[in-house]
């Protein structure tokens, strides 16, 4: 290079570097590669303002980073973006540097030029900007009216992981999930962390919601029927998940257990989702039907892996025999290399070889011209061309196919990996068999034993909850934990009884004209409610043919049969401890005596009935308590747990609900009624804000409604005046009463049940 | 006097047999013992009914019963005419008077007291009494019951009483195996054996999923229906939608993996 240029360039580099103006010794040191990179992809004018740019960063008083990383990041990123970005990307940090969160300054910068690679469009940029900047002004804390106090707690976590969420969601997924966090973990900063770090369980599964493509529990029936018609196979499937193991894919696999596949697959070109899965399965099936594991100790890894690509092969020209179609599925996933695509002179090749081999092999317009190849392609078609062969001939083929295509480089260390992915194939891990199970002699630790844990109840079950914020659930928000009622005196409610057998006499008489519905048709009558017509004509035959008519030429209907399961569902919370306005009863002591009642009325209509009570101490632990199931009677064991029945803690509706409806729905009755008996709105200590519940409960009773259970509430809630409004309606619609006089629910509550199922 | 020979077959049906049946049912006739047939829908029972009615030389009266039959409506009844009544025998009347076979095809779906009047004419007394007209029937010596159900929908409320029941002897009808099945439709259609070996091999995908979402699997003769389809010059795999799939399930997911294996079968 001629001295003058020289000198030009380091005068213009010294011009550069008096500009940015900054005393940073590491930015002197990153300060050429940068300017090199900025000069190659930005105009003299973006120059000039990036320069600008990072000037002004440097003098934040932020130290270094943000400065190295705006360097570094900012060339990258105007190639994917365009420059319009940089004020509001400015205007970003400037918002940063006036919160406390200048520490997301630095991971902002970082992810910048990956997330704008992602994104691809200014428009999406600019959106990315807004939902960074959403949450870090609705994240950022502030107590008691000290302004923007505390920084945002999941901010930073949130950029550093920026471009692995775009990878798995779009923009509108992605927005989606931070709302979820801010609206969930407004309030509580280690939590908030562990969401955007992606640590929390929900975290990932919300995500998991958003992600695009097609999941492979909403195909799991279609891929069933798949393996169960197409193949005769039978196996369970299991999703494995493909969106937190960035370095090591997981491939699909079969073990004792089942199949895994991944659990999500996107289309490919014009391939649906569901055939990549079908791939997946028919090789899988393949290999479960016609190979046969190898001895794998004796073979070098290149062998093996040269034997499962020809095994794979076979398998999938058995599978093609068997349904022709299939050729043109497993052509469109198979990679078709380009021959020179790999140099061996400085690469590991044998990926590649083996890749195109495997192309040819199915593909008979491969267009490969090496020789090798060619001359192996009809001696693998020859093997199969009577039958299936078996894997050890295939292998055999496969070794001698490695020992003539050896080369030397096929040893190095880089190795060529582009294109050669052939993801409709297992690990083939059942291909091989191991006889030592490592090189060392001795194995000295025994397999640990794991002590079984000592089991004090059933494991919680997990309900969703719904978020009326956002109109959609939270996963698996609620624990749920049921037991067995703890027993009390039986005698305690034979006495309650006892002492209603006025009313239990009122109620007989009401439960005897309480006739069963089910019309069936009594022909032959000769009173009736319709004329029977055929019965009618052949009398009439009968009358002018001359012999005696048959007089009974009517028919009516009766009904038959009573088919309902009842379940009821009794709020146990605090408030039931409260004494009645001028009774010496509480509402708990009346609630037993109306239960009681109601017990014995369905017991005595023959229904199939169960009762349950419920409270709740934060979504942690929704308490549900059996006292009676359906295939107990009206025994000493049920009166001796409604007997002991206590109140205390909270109201979490949702979730006592959706787990009744679980037990109500799988009774086969013609009508499904629960009934929930409950004095106040559902409630929880977690719970901040009045209206969530509401409306989960809401929902709740929506889901109960799809599932044919009719649900109906009984409330004791005093302070409920007609007219108001009131939550009750909210969330059960029509389905409601409320008990004014407390004191005579006792009598009310056998009464309503049979005006609803008369 | 009615006319014997409307119900006389005089084209032989096409009928592969599958085992010994042919002969086990000439020893049966030849015997006067009922016959009860059954098997899946589609499966060739009623064709080996008039397959056999042909070989015979048998007349055959075919009667497909319902719900709302009536013991009249195989028995007979008065009908009303211009001066007064006048009886008119029903099928199974008819066919024991002029010594037919009598074949009530779906007999489960006849509510289970119509079916009782058949008894007399199916055991040693082979008679039938029509209590209406005053008069006893004794079948012709050629008479002979035939019954056919279908076991796949038998439920609780559609099942033979069993004093109906052990009054038959029984042949059990399956889907022909796949090669005979194949050489069936191709016949039958005039399709080459290639095509039909491929649709019956679709037919099999089906009855792999019975139980799992299907009542019943496809049968022989919705595969002659898409041989036939595609022997008019229809596309395979739109006969194949057409006359295979659409028919038998309303089902989402098993339409599609049907009609995955009708694209997997036709290259």
């Amino acid at each position: 290079m001629p001295d003058s240029v020289m000198t030009d360039h380091t005068r213009q580099m010294q011009a550069y570097w008096t500009k940015l103006d900054t005393r940073f010794p590491q930015a002197e040191a990153v300060f050429d590669a940068c300017m090199t990179e900025a000069l190659a992809l930005l105009t003299p004018t973006e120059i000039d303002a990036y320069l600008e740019a990072a000037r002004g960063i440097g003098k934040l008083g932020r130290g270094v980073e943000p400065l190295l990383e705006f360097m570094t990041e900012w060339p990258s990123t105007v190639q994917a973006v365009g420059a319009t970005a940089l004020p509001t990307v400015m205007a970003t940090i400037q918002a940063m540097q006036k919160s406390p969160n200048s520490s997301a300054m630095t991971p902002f910068l970082s992810t910048m030029a990956p997330v704008a690679h992602r994104l691809q469009s200014p428009e999406l940029f600019q959106q990315y900007l807004n939902i960074t900047l959403d949450l870090m002004a609705r994240t950022t804390g502030s107590i008691h009216g000290h302004h923007t106090t505390f920084p945002s707690p999941g901010l930073p976590d949130f950029l550093a992981q920026a471009p692995r969420l775009l990878n798995l969601l779009s923009l509108g997924g992605l927005k989606k999930w931070v709302d979820y966090g801010i609206r969930n973990y407004h309030s509580h900063p280690e939590r908030q962390k562990d969401f955007f770090s992606l640590q929390s369980a929900d975290s990932r599964a919300v995500l998991q919601r958003e992600r695009s493509g097609t999941l492979l529990v909403d195909v799991t029936r279609s891929l069933d029927l798949y393996l169960r018609g197409l193949w005769q196979d039978e196996e369970q499937l299991i999703p494995y998940s493909t969106a937190f193991d960035e370095l090591r894919k997981p491939i699909p696999y079969y073990d004792q257990l089942g199949i895994r596949l991944p659990d999500v697959q996107e289309d490919l070109g014009d391939i649906q989702a569901i055939d990549r899965y079908r791939a997946v399965l028919a090789h899988i099936t393949g290999h479960r039907r016609w190979s046969h594991p190898q001895i794998a100790d004796n073979w070098s890894p290149f062998q093996r892996m040269a034997v499962e690509f020809f095994e794979d092969c076979r398998i999938d020209t058995l599978l093609i025999r068997e349904y022709p179609g299939l050729r043109r599925l497993f052509l469109a996933l198979h990679p078709h290399p380009a021959e020179k695509a790999c140099d061996p002179e400085t690469t590991s090749c044998l990926r590649h070889r083996l890749v195109m081999l495997s192309r040819a092999l199915l593909d008979p317009q491969h267009g490969y011209h090496d020789e090798d190849l060619n001359a192996y392609v009809p001696r693998f078609h020859a093997a199969l061309e009577h039958g299936a062969s078996s894997t050890g001939e295939i292998a055999t083929l496969a070794l001698s196919y490695v020992a003539k295509t050896r080369r030397q480089s096929d040893q190095f260390a880089k190795i060529h990996f582009d294109n050669t992915v052939v993801d409709y194939r297992d690990d083939n891990r059942q291909l091989w068999q191991f006889i030592e199970s490592g090189d060392e002699e001795a194995a000295f630790d025994e397999p640990r034993k794991i002590e079984p844990q000592e089991i004090t109840g059933l494991p919680p079950r997990h309900y969703s909850e719904w978020d009326y914020h956002s109109q959609s659930y939270r996963p698996d928000w609620v624990s749920l934990y049921e037991a067995i009622h703890p027993s009390g005196n039986a005698a305690d409610i034979d006495r309650l009884l006892q002492k209603h057998a006025g009313l239990a006499k009122q109620l007989k008489k009401m439960l005897d004209w309480l006739k069963p519905q089910d019309k069936v048709r009594i022909r032959y009558q000769e009173e009736g409610s319709e004329l029977d017509l055929d019965v009618a004509i052949r009398s009439l035959i009968d009358f002018k043919g001359g012999s005696t008519p048959d007089p009974r030429i009517n028919m009516s209907h009766r009904t038959n049969g009573r088919s309902i399961a009842v379940m009821l569902l009794l709020d146990l919370s605090e408030s039931l401890n409260e004494k009645v306005a001028g009774s010496e009863q509480t509402i708990l002591e009346l609630s037993q005596e109306a239960v009681s009642l109601l017990a014995w009325s369905i017991e005595q209509l023959g229904d199939p009935f169960a009762i349950a009570g419920f409270n709740s101490n934060t979504r942690f632990e929704v308490r549900y308590q059996h006292i009676k199931g359906y295939s107990e009677g009206w025994n000493d064991d049920v009166k001796a747990r409604l007997a002991a029945m206590r109140a205390g803690y909270s109201t979490r509706m949702g979730a006592a609900l959706r787990h009744a409806a679980h037990y109500l729905e799988a009774q086969k009755a013609d009508k499904k009624l629960m009934l929930i008996l409950t004095d106040g709105q559902p409630a929880d200590i977690d719970t901040t804000d009045d209206r969530l519940l509401i409306e989960d409960a809401r929902q709740a009773v929506k889901e109960l409604d799809q599932k044919g259970i009719f649900p109906y509430c009984i409330s004791l809630d005093a302070s409920l005046k007609a007219g108001e409004d009131d939550y009750v309606r909210d969330i059960f619609g029509q389905h409601y009463t409320v008990i004014d006089h407390i004191e005579r629910l006792p009598e009310r509550l056998p009464q309503l049940f049979m005006s609803l199922t008369r | 006097m009615i006319d014997k020979n409307q119900y006389l077959i005089h084209t032989e049906p096409f009928y592969q047999p599958q085992r010994n049946e042919i002969a086990l049912y000439e020893a049966a006739y030849r015997n006067k013992l009922p016959v009860m047939v059954k098997g899946p829908t589609g499966c060739g029972k009623s064709r080996f009914v008039e397959y056999m009615a042909w070989k015979l030389g048998k007349p055959l009266i075919t009667v497909a019963c319902n719900e709302d039959m009536t013991a009249s409506d195989l028995v007979g009844r008065y009908l009303l005419d211009a001066n007064g009544t006048r009886w008119l025998d029903g099928p199974l009347t008819t066919a024991a008077r002029i010594g037919a076979m009598c074949y009530l095809d779906e007999i489960v779906e006849a509510r289970q007291d119509t079916t009782v009047v058949i008894h007399p004419l199916t055991d040693h007394r082979r008679t039938l009494p029509l209590d209406k007209k005053g008069e006893l029937i004794h079948a012709h010596p050629d008479f002979q019951l035939v019954i056919s159900y279908n076991p796949g929908y038998q439920t609780l409320m559609k099942d033979l009483k069993q004093s109906t029941k052990q009054r038959f002897t029984a042949f059990d009808f399956d889907y022909p195996a796949a090669e005979l099945e194949a050489q069936i439709v191709a016949k039958e259609t005039g399709a080459d054996a290639i095509l039909a070996a491929k649709l019956v091999k679709i037919g099999n995908v089906a009855r792999n999923l019975k139980g799992h979402g299907l009542d019943e699997g496809i049968s022989t003769r919705l595969l002659v229906y898409a041989a036939t389809l595609i022997h008019d010059g229809v596309d395979p795999i739109d006969a194949c939608r057409m006359a295979l799939v659409r028919p038998i399930t309303d089902d989402a997911d098993i339409r599609e993996t049907l009609d995955h294996a009708i694209d997997a079968t036709f290259a």
